[in-house]
C-alpha cells in the first residue's frame, strides 16, 4: 500500500514538473536570432529597451538569442548545417556570399511592408544584393582618416596623406588585406571590388610603397593609439572616430574625397528556418521607427531607416561624420564577395607586402 | 604492469593533443584540395626562407638574453636560503597568473611613442624627442624575453638547487678564483638545466606571433604570424599552413638534436 502511495505520489511530482515548465507559457513559435557579439542590438542590456521582450509579448513568438564574432564563425555554423537559425544579420560581402552559395531565403516582401516606406533608397538595391530579394540592411558605417590636427596642419583630402613622407611613422593602417587594398585601389580609382590581376597588382606596389611611412598595421587597436598620440593619422570607422574625438579634442576626422567603403551589415533569413512567416514579421518589427532608432543608439552605426533617422536629434542629423552627403555616398561602394582565386591573390601579395625587407 | 595503467592517461592525452594534431599537419602538408598526395606545397616554402631567418635570428637573440640574465639570478635565487628561494621563485612567476596577451598589451603602454617609458625619460629630462620603441625588432625581442625569461630561470633554478655548495667551496679551498669556479664546476653542472632553458625559450619564441604583431606593429611577418595568415586570413590555405608549420618544426627538431649531442659531451 506504502508502495503504490509513493508510486502515485512520484508520479504526480513528475507531471506537475513537466507542467510547470511546458504549460506556464504556451508561445505559438520560438525564432532563434543570430546576431553580431557586443551590443549588437537593443536587447535589453546597457538601459536600452528589450525589443525581443517586446516582439514576444506582442506576437505571441518565443526568441532565442545567439551570437557570433565574425562573419567567418558564423558562415560555418550555417555551412554545416549544424544548427537552425531564423535570423542572421551578416555584413555585405557575407550576404552576396551566402546568396551565391544558395544559404539564404528569398524573402516575401509583402510580410515586410516597412520596408518600402522606412529603408532610405540609396540603400535599396544594393551591390551585394542587386535585386533586393534576400536582405533587410540593418545599420551602416564607413571608413575615413582620422588624424591629429596638432601634427597635421594641412587639410586631409585623400588618401594619398597616408602616403606622405612628412608623416612617417605617424601612420597606422588596417591591418586586415582587405581593407588595405580598398584604401590603395580607391586612392588609384579603381573598384574596390575589382577582379583585374593588374589593377590589383598596382594597389599592392602602392602599399609596399607605403610601408617605410606607416608605423604599423592594426586593427582595433588603432583607437587607443590615436587617443594617446601614439600617432598622427590613421585609417578608423566614422563611428568610433566621433567617440574618439570627444576622448582627444585634436582629433579630427575626414572622408577622402576619392570614396571610400561603406559597410553595411543586413538582416537575412537563412535557408531551412521553419518559421519563415514569423521571421518576416520580426524584419518587419525591426524596421519600425523606434525599434530601429534603439538599435542605431545602443550599435553607434548609423541607421538606414529613414523614419528612425527622422526621430533623431539635429545634431546627430546634421553631423557630416555620421550621416555624409548622399553626394558622397554616391562615391563610396560596399564589399562584395570575391572569387576565391581573387582573394587568394590578394593575400599572397598581402603577405609578400609584410614580409618582404 | 601497474606503473603502465598509470601512464594511460598521459599517453591518451599525448595521443589526442599531440600525436593526432600532427598527423592532421602531415595530411594537409602533403595533399592538395582534392585530398590527393602532393608535393608541390613544398616550393612554397622557399621564398618564405628569409621569414624564417628573421624569426629564428629574433627567438636566438631572445633567448640568449633570457641565458644571460637567467643565468646569474638562478645561481643567485639558489644561494639563498629556503625562504627567500621560495619567495623569489614565486615573484618570478607571478607575471605568469597574467594572461599572455595582456602581458604583451602592457608592454605597447610601456613602449608606446607617448607610453610610460618615454614620458618618465621626457619628464627627467633625459631626452627631448620620444625613443622609436614600438614597432621595432627591438621591442619583439623585449617581448620576447619578457614572457619567457621564468621558462629560463626555472629549468636553470631547478638544477642548481641540486649542487651542493661544498662542491663550489671545494674548488674555492683549492685555489679556484670565481670564473673558473663557474667554468669548471657551475657550468658543466648545469647543462642539463641550460638546455632545457634554451629549448623552452627558444621554442615559443620562434613560432610566436602575438608579440610581433602587437609589438612589432605587424610590419614584419615572423613564421608564427605566416602560419597564422594561412589558416585564419580571409582566405585560409591549410596546406601552405601546414607545411610551414612542418617545416619550422623540423628546424627546430634538428636544432635541439644538435644541443643535445652537446650535452652528452659535456656529460662526458
Amino acid at each position: 500500500m506504502k508502495k503504490i502511495v509513493s508510486l502515485i505520489l512520484s508520479v504526480f511530482v513528475i507531471v506537475s514538473l513537466f507542467c510547470s515548465v511546458g504549460c506556464g507559457k504556451k508561445y505559438d513559435a520560438t525564432l532563434i536570432v543570430y546576431n553580431w557579439g557586443g551590443p549588437y542590438m537593443a536587447e535589453g542590456s546597457n538601459d536600452s529597451i528589450d525589443i525581443n521582450k517586446m516582439f514576444e509579448e506582442r506576437y505571441n513568438v518565443k526568441i532565442k538569442y545567439r551570437t557570433y564574432d565574425s562573419n567567418e564563425a558564423m558562415y560555418a555554423k550555417l555551412k554545416n548545417g549544424g544548427a537552425e537559425y531564423d535570423i542572421i544579420i551578416p555584413s555585405d560581402y557575407m550576404v552576396a556570399r551566402l546568396i551565391e552559395e544558395g544559404l539564404v531565403e528569398k524573402l516575401d516582401f509583402s510580410n515586410i511592408p516597412l520596408f518600402e516606406s522606412n529603408i532610405m533608397d540609396n540603400f535599396k538595391n544594393p551591390t551585394y544584393d542587386p535585386t533586393n530579394e534576400y536582405s533587410v540592411p540593418y545599420s551602416w558605417g564607413a571608413v575615413g582618416i582620422i588624424y591629429n590636427k596638432e601634427v597635421v596642419k594641412e587639410e586631409v583630402k585623400s588618401w594619398d596623406i597616408l602616403w606622405d613622407e612628412k608623416y612617417k611613422d605617424n601612420v597606422l593602417m588596417f591591418n586586415n588585406s582587405r581593407d588595405a587594398f580598398m584604401v590603395a585601389q580607391t586612392m588609384l580609382g579603381y573598384s574596390q571590388n575589382t577582379t583585374n590581376k593588374d589593377e590589383i597588382k598596382a594597389a599592392a606596389d602602392k602599399l609596399s610603397e607605403q610601408k617605410s611611412v606607416v608605423q604599423g598595421y592594426y586593427m582595433d587597436e588603432i583607437y587607443d593609439k590615436m587617443i594617446n598620440e601614439d600617432a598622427a593619422i590613421a585609417t578608423y570607422y566614422a563611428g568610433d572616430a566621433l567617440v574618439m574625438m570627444e576622448e582627444n579634442e585634436n582629433l579630427a576626422f575626414a572622408y577622402p574625397e576619392e570614396g571610400t567603403n561603406r559597410f553595411v551589415d543586413a538582416v537575412c533569413i537563412p535557408k531551412g528556418s521553419k518559421n519563415k512567416k514569423y521571421a518576416e514579421m520580426y524584419i518587419n518589427f525591426l524596421l519600425e521607427a523606434e525599434i530601429a532608432l534603439a538599435n542605431s543608439e545602443v550599435t553607434g552605426y548609423c541607421t538606414p531607416n529613414s523614419a528612425a533617422f527622422e526621430l533623431l536629434d539635429e545634431d546627430t542629423k546634421s553631423n557630416k561624420i555620421m550621416y555624409p552627403d548622399d553626394e558622397y555616398l554616391k562615391k563610396c561602394e560596399s564589399y562584395i564577395h570575391l572569387p576565391s582565386e581573387i582573394n587568394t591573390y590578394v593575400q599572397e601579395l598581402w603577405i609578400n607586402i609584410k614580409t618582404e625587407g | 604492469m601497474k606503473n603502465r595503467a598509470l601512464a594511460i592517461p598521459h599517453i591518451v592525452w599525448a595521443l589526442v593533443f599531440i600525436v593526432i594534431p600532427i598527423c592532421f599537419v602531415l595530411y594537409f602538408a602533403f595533399t592538395d584540395d582534392s585530398g590527393a598526395f602532393t608535393l608541390m606545397w613544398v616550393g612554397q616554402i622557399g621564398k618564405y626562407w628569409g621569414v624564417f631567418a628573421r624569426s629564428l635570428k629574433l627567438a636566438l637573440i631572445a633567448t640568449v638574453i633570457c641565458l644571460l640574465v637567467g643565468y646569474p639570478m638562478a645561481y643567485i635565487i639558489s644561494r639563498c636560503n629556503w625562504l627567500t628561494q621560495r619567495t623569489l621563485t614565486m615573484l618570478i612567476m607571478l607575471p605568469m597568473w597574467m594572461n599572455f596577451l595582456l602581458r604583451t598589451y602592457a608592454w605597447m603602454t610601456l613602449l608606446e611613442r607617448n607610453g610610460i617609458i618615454n614620458n618618465f625619460l621626457e619628464s627627467i629630462g633625459l631626452i627631448s624627442e620620444p625613443l622609436k620603441m614600438i614597432n621595432t625588432e627591438g621591442a619583439v625581442v623585449i617581448g620576447m624575453v619578457y614572457n619567457f625569461l621564468p621558462f629560463m630561470i626555472l629549468p636553470l633554478y631547478n638544477i642548481m638547487v641540486k649542487i651542493d655548495n661544498s662542491l663550489i667551496e671545494a674548488a674555492q679551498d683549492l685555489g679556484c678564483s670565481f670564473p673558473s669556479v663557474l667554468r669548471r664546476v657551475l657550468f658543466p653542472l648545469s647543462v642539463p638545466g641550460i638546455i632545457n632553458g634554451i629549448t623552452m625559450v627558444f621554442v615559443p619564441a620562434a613560432s610566436t606571433f602575438v608579440i610581433s604583431q602587437k609589438l612589432g606593429g605587424a610590419k614584419n611577418m615572423l613564421i608564427g604570424d605566416l602560419i597564422d595568415t594561412y589558416f585564419m586570413g580571409g582566405e585560409p590555405n591549410f596546406h601552405v599552413g601546414s607545411m610551414l608549420s612542418l617545416v619550422l618544426m623540423l628546424i627546430i627538431l634538428i636544432c635541439m638534436a644538435f644541443m643535445n649531442q652537446d650535452d652528452e659531451e659535456v656529460m662526458l
